[in-house]
Parts: structure tokens; C-alpha cells; sequence
């Protein structure tokens, strides 16, 4: 309301110069400063970039590996002398078979002439202890196999996929053997006889290797002395490195035990451990019967080498000798492993699946989300729009606020307090899970539900009044519609964070060891996250491999429920 | 400012007397707070029926605060008290005992800016006949929606493109959507707050026309801040200020020989 055109503008404020020192020295500045930021940001980026990536492509490369499995494909004999000896032939007849006997004998059958008990014992523990499930599952399906002769394939024991997975592992073969080789015998303790000096190379190493031991010995006696450790303490390891000096000194056949690199020697169809080795000959027990005892012409035989020592493996000589032996004759073959998702947990972890967990967090997922959504989106809808403003309300919004906030263990305990001692509902059942995480996601909804109602403009609102809509009508008709996307998504996001919540659900016993895969909200049951946590627990290196695999299939879950919600948020995207 | 009475007041309702047409809304020392802040000031006026009535006057002064008592909308404002008579056919609309809803659906609104529901078309023209039953079967609400469309000037641009997303008009024909929205439930008073703002001089001139269209069925009450505009499409005219109604007239009077100096001041362009 004044008067523009009186009063003329004061001089003495300055204006803009395009040209003078200080405004260049400004724009300078202000060109510096935006570069900085801009520097500042590129560097946050690269940095979390780079451990998103470093992070994925550990779990990956870890988790990948534990969605295949070996099997031994062979021929293998439906016996019906070992499935029905009596020849009932009735379903529970064939289903109480002995199919791991089945695969057994399909395993012998394939290295054939192993009969030493120890031998054997090594042979079957390649096997899973579930290698004949599936068979029997096809006999029950097809009752007509039995007494035929099939190709299938049989699950391995979780050690035996190791080895193959592992290339660690991984034999190192010598087939450019110089001298020709006499074997003593075909089986048992034999000496084998070499014309050229093919070990001597390999003696040499060991003595090395004699010799590095002895060195860091002695330094680690060195460093005790230097901190003061008494004479007799380190009198035991002083004769360890003497002795050990010794060998290497000494021209004696080399022993070769589990603490050095093992040596075999694969020689007219057999494999030999070997146990001592002087340059021109080895001693050894046989592990795959040799088939002569005449000689091996040079290159005919071979030396097998696996640096790991024996000790530091989970597979002794043997059993990794019988895989090889299973490998080279084409019969281990890796295939994607369904049974992963079909399975429940077990205590052998080749038998172990995700579908119990899974099925479990889909049933808690349930509950919760039966619970949270009506519920969030109710009380949302009633704080955003109808609620009076007053002490009561304001009291009411700190508290949800405050909710969200809360760590997770506490609802866990308030479950534990509440769902399980008052109520008296059941341990471990997704149920309960469902209801505590439903307290859990609960803030999150309601807060989430009523930014989006916030964010529908006022106008839509008044368009509504003003053609007579009701207050509910335009929030039923207009507002909530327009909301629903945000509401979708803050109800996936907080679904995605139940899914991924373990330490409420230990308070209430979701950590139970339990294979069957449940059937029902009341019957026990564990989810995902809190199965990868009992797994990453287990020493087997097999349950470290299917841990990475379950914590893909839930970072996979987790990313499709925030992929949804990104599509659900674009689709959906502001029209006004 | 005073209570004292304005002398003004005194000398416009002897103008109201001679006046044609009988009164429609009356207004009666209506007094309006937000808060604490009073927003209007003992404001009392009478609105002819089936004519346009124009609200002038600066920013702030307190005209669509008075508009939208008319159909109860600052009720949706919690700070927002009102004081005073207000009556549409001598009825009092703040009675406890009258729905706001129910007003509302017979004194239509139409917005500064153009608020299409973010639906097709037919939707939003059918929504208001929908959720007041005004259509006993889909082809007496189709007949709505087109005489509402035609009515507006609308319907030879969108006729076959009812299904389209309402959003997706140019501005002008979005505000001629909600003014045909408004029409689709049959109202008796057409409330404008300042309808063509957002709008080209040639939308601008389309509803200019339409309300001259209308006024023969609907009384029309249009906020503007172009003089222009209130001297082509209104009969009377009130202009207020800083709270206060301080000239009420026929348009013609306000515009030629205006009594107040404030008035005088305005619309030559002197403040404002
Ligand atoms: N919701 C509200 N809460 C508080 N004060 C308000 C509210 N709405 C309007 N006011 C105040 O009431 C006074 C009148 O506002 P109003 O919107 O009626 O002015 P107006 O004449 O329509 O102005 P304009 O021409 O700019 O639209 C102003 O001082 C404004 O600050
Ligand atoms: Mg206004």
C-alpha cells in the first residue's frame, strides 16, 4: 500500500559489477566452493559404491556356489532284495526299503574292489546319509523299477561337495614321470621301484619344507625368549626344531606325514598313498587296487600332489583319492539344487533347506501384515483427518513417533512378557512372531501412511467439499486413493524390515532347530534371518556356503519387495 | 477499526431497496476470526438472486474469508470463527440444526485454481450427481454430464475423450471442468474465487461469457481482482477493505461514482 513512484532509490546501495576484482574474486570463490561440494559428493559416492559392491560380491561369490550340488549320476540296481526282501510289495513295504544300502552298492559298483573295512567305511562317507531319499521316492512313484537298472543321480556328503566346489583343493597332477615303476603288489603295504630319480626333486622339497618349519620355530622360540619365557618351556619345541633340523640334514627315506603336502602315486589303474619316499622309491598303502604288478612304462603313471596337508582337511587322502577316481570317470556331475527351497533344516548339510524358514516367514509375514495394515491405515487415517487437535492427540502422535524408535529386542521381551506368559500362546510359532513384529512395523506404517495422506493437496480436499462431499466421503473417495501409494509403500518397507528382523523373534523361541516345514500359525517355526543365523553358528564349511546362499534368497526378497515398491511409487506418481 | 455504525451501510441498503431483484443471501454484522486475528468486521450485505455479484478490493482484505462463509468452507478451518447472520432464503445457514454438507451441495464453489479430481473426465462431473443420488440410472447421469459440459462450454472439446484423465486439460478448460462440476448438482448459488486468475485472456473471456450465461439460472458471487472484469460481468458489486465491506452498489454506480475515497482510490488504481 505504498507509493511506489515517490522516493527515489537509495545510491548508496551497490550493484552487481561483472568486472571488478572482488566480484571476480566472489564468483571465484563461489566456483570453488561448488567444485568442493561437488568433489565431496562424487567421493561419498565411490565410497559407499564401492562397499555395495565389495559387500555383493562377497556374498555372491560365497552364496552362488551353495545353490549346486554334486551328485554321483550312475548306474544304480533297484534291488529288490534290499528294498522288499519279502516281496510284500505294499507302499509301506517299499517306503521302509533300504535305499542308502541301494546306493551303496551303486557307489561299489562304480569303484569296484575296494573291500578293506576302513577303505569302505571312506568309500560310503562320500554318500549323504539321505543319497537313497530321492530313490525312494521314485520306487513309491513307480513301484515297476524295482529289480531294474537305472541312471540317477545320488546326493554326495556335504564334505564330498566341498572338496569338488573348493579350488583350494584342487590335486596337482605330474604325468611327465621320467623312469619306468614296479609295483610290489596290487594291494595292501607295496613298495614301488622307479628306474629314473622322479622323487628325488619331491624330496628335495620336503626337505625344505623341513627346513622353513625349523626356521619359524626357532624364531618363535627367539621371540618367547626375548619376552622372558623360562628354558623348560621352550626345551620341547627346541627338540622339535632340532629334530626336524635333522631330517632335513639326514639322506634316509623321507617320511611323509599329515602335517606336509600329501603324494600319491596313480600307477596300472590303482592309487597308492605314499608314506615314505627316497629318490628312487616309495613306499605306500594301496587305496585303489592296482590291476598288475608289471612295470609302468615312463609317462604311463603319475604323481599326484595335494599341497594342502591332510590335517587342514576335511577330506582325508582316501576319500578325496575316491572322488578323483569318481570324477575322472565322468560319473559327479553339479546340478542346480532344488531341494534347497523343498527342503526343511537338517543336521547334514547337503539335506538342509530354506522352505521351512521360508514358509515361516511367509505365515509371520501374514499375521503381521493382516494386523498392521488394517490397523496402521485405520489409525492413520483417524490421527491425519478426523482427530481433534488436542493434548491427548499430540500425546498419543509423540508416543507412535517415539515407537519407531525403539529398539527391536524390546518388543521381542514385551512378546515374551505379554503374547507368551500372560496369554500363554505357544512358543516359536509364527503366530506370535507375527505379532510382535506387527507391534514392531506398526509406528513405521502409521508414520509412513500419514505423510502420504499429508501429501494429497488441500485442493482435492476443498474440490470435494465443495460439491457436497462429506468429510469422510472426501477422504474415502479422494484422499485415501491418493495416498494408497505412499501407503503401499511404507507398508512394504516396513514388511521388508519384519522380514529381515531376527532378535525380537529369539526372545520368543523363533530359534528352535525344527525340520518339519509348518503347516500351521501355532505350530513351531523359525524365519529366514533367524535360520542364516543359526547356520552362520555351524563349524561345517558346507552350512558357511548354504548361509550365503539363504542370505541371497533374502537379500533377493528384500529387493523385490523394494523393487515393488518403487514400481508401485512410479506407477502411482502424483497426476495433479 | 470502530464499531460505530457505517454510514455507508445505512445509505447502500436504501440502494438494496430499490433494487429489482429480491435478496437471496443476506448477510448481517457478520464477524470473522482466525485465531485471535479478526479477519472481517461487522460485514452485512444483501446478494441479489440470478445475478453476478463482484467482491473487490486488495489482497488480504478479507473476500474469499467471506465467500467461503457462505458455504460453511472455513468451518474445515479449525482456527476459523465465525459471528453473525448469515441466511440464504431467510434461512440461517449456521442454524446447529442445517448440515454443511447438505449446504454445500447447494452452493457450489469454484477455486482460484483449477482442482480437478485426478479421474476421467465423467467422473469428475458424474461424482457429485453420484454421491447425492441425483440420477436415477446411467443414462439420466450421462445426460448430466453432458448438459453440465455444454453448459460450461466444455463439451464439444471432450466429447470423445470422456474417459481421459481430467489432469491432463489445459488450465482453462480444467477451470471450465470445475465449473461444470459445480453445475452437475444443480446449485442455486455459484460461489467463484477468482476463477480466471490462472487463466488467458481468451479462456478468461469464454467464462467471462459462460457466467453471463449462467447468471439467468444461478446466483453467481465472483471474487476478481480485475475492475475490468467486475464492470463487464457483475450488476452489483462490493468492495472491501482491510476487513471492512466498505461499498456496496450496483456495479455501475460502484464504477462511476463511488462514494467512499478508499473506493475512489481503488479502483483508479491508487493503492492496492
Ligand atoms: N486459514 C487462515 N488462518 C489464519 N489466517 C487466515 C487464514 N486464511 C486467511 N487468513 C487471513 O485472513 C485475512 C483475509 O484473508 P483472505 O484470504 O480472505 O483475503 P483475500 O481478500 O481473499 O485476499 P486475496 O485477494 O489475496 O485472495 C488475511 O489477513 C489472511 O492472512
Ligand atoms: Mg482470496
Amino acid at each position: 500500500m505504498t507509493d511506489i513512484t515517490s522516493g527515489e532509490f537509495p545510491s548508496s546501495i551497490r550493484r552487481v559489477e561483472f568486472d571488478s576484482a572482488e566480484s571476480k574474486a566472489r564468483l571465484r570463490g563461489r566456483y570453488k566452493s561448488e567444485a568442493r561440494f561437488k568433489a565431496y559428493g562424487i567421493v561419498a559416492l565411490v565410497i559407499t559404491t564401492s562397499f555395495l559392491l565389495a559387500l555383493l560380491t562377497s556374498i555372491v561369490s560365497r552364496g552362488v556356489p551353495g545353490f549346486f550340488q554334486n551328485y554321483l549320476v550312475t548306474e544304480v540296481l533297484v534291488d529288490a532284495a534290499k528294498i522288499d526282501p519279502q516281496g510284500k510289495g505294499t507302499p509301506e513295504a517299499l517306503r521302509a526299503g533300504d535305499y542308502s544300502a541301494v546306493a551303496r552298492a551303486a557307489l561299489a559298483d562304480a569303484i569296484p574292489g575296494i573291500n578293506e573295512r576302513q577303505l569302505k567305511k571312506e568309500l560310503n562317507g562320500l554318500l549323504s546319509s539321505g543319497a537313497g531319499d530321492d530313490l525312494r521316492e521314485m520306487v513309491l512313484a513307480n513301484p515297476s523299477l524295482l529289480g531294474q537298472r537305472i541312471r540317477t543321480p545320488l546326493l554326495l556328503a556335504d564334505q564330498a561337495d566341498i572338496f569338488l566346489k573348493e579350488t583350494e583343493s584342487a590335486v596337482r597332477v605330474f604325468a611327465d614321470t621320467r623312469g619306468s615303476a614296479t609295483p610290489s603288489a596290487t594291494t595292501g603295504d607295496i613298495t614301488i621301484l622307479v628306474s629314473g630319480n622322479d622323487f628325488a626333486d619331491d624330496v628335495a622339497l620336503i626337505k625344505a619344507e623341513l627346513v622353513n618349519s625349523a626356521v619359524a620355530l626357532e624364531k618363535n622360540i627367539a621371540l618367547r625368549a626375548g619376552r622372558g619365557a623360562s628354558a623348560e618351556s621352550l626345551a620341547d619345541l627346541k627338540a622339535q626344531a632340532a629334530e626336524l633340523r635333522q631330517r632335513a640334514a639326514g639322506t634316509a627315506s623321507e617320511t611323509l606325514d599329515s602335517k606336509t603336502a600329501s603324494r600319491l602315486v596313480a600307477i596300472n589303474g590303482g592309487v597308492v598313498k605314499v608314506k615314505e619316499m627316497t629318490p628312487t622309491s616309495v613306499r605306500g598303502d594301496v587305496i585303489v587296487p592296482l590291476t598288475t604288478t608289471a612295470e609302468a612304462a615312463p609317462g604311463t603313471w603319475q604323481i599326484r600332489v595335494y599341497d594342502r596337508p591332510e590335517a587342514d582337511r576335511n577330506m582325508n587322502d582316501r576319500a578325496a583319492t575316491f572322488l578323483e577316481q569318481l570324477k575322472s570317470k565322468g560319473l559327479i556331475e553339479s546340478k542346480f539344487n532344488w531341494a534347497f527351497f523343498t527342503r526343511g533344516d537338517s543336521r547334514e548339510a547337503e539335506l538342509a533347506g530354506i522352505q521351512g524358514a521360508l514358509v515361516g516367514s511367509i505365515l509371520t509375514l501374514l499375521v503381521t501384515i493382516g494386523l498392521c495394515l488394517p490397523i496402521g491405515v485405520l489409525a492413520a487415517i483417524y490421527l491425519e483427518e478426523f482427530a481433534p487437535k488436542n493434548r491427548f492427540t499430540e500425546l498419543i502422535e509423540i508416543n507412535i513417533n517415539n515407537l519407531a524408535a525403539v529398539p527391536s529386542i524390546v518388543f521381542g521381551l514385551l512378546g515374551l512378557a505379554v503374547f507368551l506368559n500372560f496369554f500363554g500362546l505357544p512358543r516359536s510359532a509364527p503366530l506370535v512372531g507375527g505379532l510382535v513384529l506387527a507391534l514392531l512395523v506398526l509406528p513405521t506404517i502409521i508414520i509412513a501412511s500419514r505423510a502420504a495422506l499429508k501429501s494429497v493437496p488441500p485442493s482435492i480436499r476443498e474440490a470435494a467439499l465443495g460439491v457436497g462431499a462429506s468429510h469422510q466421503q472426501a477422504v474415502f473417495h479422494h484422499v485415501l486413493p491418493l495416498a494408497m501409494p505412499g501407503i503401499m509403500t511404507g507398508t512394504i518397507i516396513g514388511m521388508a524390515h519384519a522380514l529381515g528382523e531376527t532378535a525380537p523373534l529369539l526372545m520368543i523361541g523363533m530359534i528352535a532347530f525344527i525340520v518339519d516345514v509348518p503347516t500351521s500359525l501355532t505350530q513351531a517355526a523359525t524365519v529366514l534371518p533367524v535360520q542364516i543365523f543359526l547356520w552362520s553358528d555351524l563349524p561345517e564349511p558346507a552350512f558357511k556356503m548354504k548361509t550365503a546362499a539363504a542370505i541371497l534368497v533374502l537379500l533377493a526378497v528384500l529387493f523385490l519387495m523394494n523393487g515393488i515398491s518403487i514400481w508401485l511409487r512410479k506407477k502411482f506418481e502424483r497426476r495433479w | 477499526m470502530d464499531m460505530r455504525p457505517d454510514p455507508l451501510v445505512m445509505m447502500t441498503s436504501s440502494v438494496q431497496d430499490q433494487a429489482p431483484k429480491p435478496v437471496k443471501v443476506a448477510a448481517k454484522n457478520v464477524n470473522v476470526y482466525y485465531g485471535a486475528k479478526q479477519a472481517l468486521k461487522d460485514v452485512s450485505v444483501d446478494i441479489p438472486v440470478k445475478a453476478v455479484t463482484a467482491f473487490i478490493g486488495p489482497s488480504g482484505c478479507g473476500k474469499s474469508t467471506f465467500l467461503r462463509c457462505i458455504n460453511r468452507m472455513n468451518d474445515t478451518v479449525a482456527s476459523c470463527r465465525v459471528e453473525g447472520l448469515i441466511q440464504i432464503d431467510g434461512k440461517d445457514i449456521y442454524d446447529p440444526a442445517l448440515d454443511p454438507v447438505q449446504l454445500r451441495a447447494r452452493v457450489g464453489m469454484v477455486f482460484q485454481k483449477p482442482n480437478p479430481f485426478p479421474k476421467s473426465i465423467y467422473d469428475n462431473v458424474a461424482y457429485g450427481p453420484r454421491i447425492h443420488g441425483l440420477s436415477r440410472s446411467k443414462a439420466e447421469l450421462d445426460e448430466i454430464v453432458e448438459h453440465s459440459l455444454r453448459k460450461a462450454s466444455l463439451w464439444e472439446e471432450v466429447k470423445d475423450r470422456l474417459k481421459d484423465s481430467g489432469t491432463g486439460l489445459s488450465g482453462g478448460q480444467q477451470q471450465r471442468l470445475c465449473i461444470a462440476r459445480t453445475i452437475a448438482i444443480n446449485p442455486e448459488i455459484i460461489l467463484m474465487d477468482e476463477p480466471c486468475s490462472a487463466l488467458d485472456p481468451i479462456a478468461t473471456a469464454r467464462i467471462e461469457e459462460l457466467m453471463a450465461e449462467l447468471r439467468s439460472n444461478f446466483t453467481i458471487i465472483i471474487v476478481t481482482h480485475s475492475m475490468q472484469q467486475a464492470a463487464r460481468v457483475s450488476q452489483r458489486t462490493a468492495f472491501f477493505h482491510l476487513g471492512i465491506l466498505v461499498e456496496k452498489g450496483e456495479t455501475s454506480q460502484i464504477f462511476t461514482n463511488p462514494t467512499d475515497k478508499r473506493t475512489q482510490d481503488y479502483i483508479t488504481g491508487r493503492f492496492g
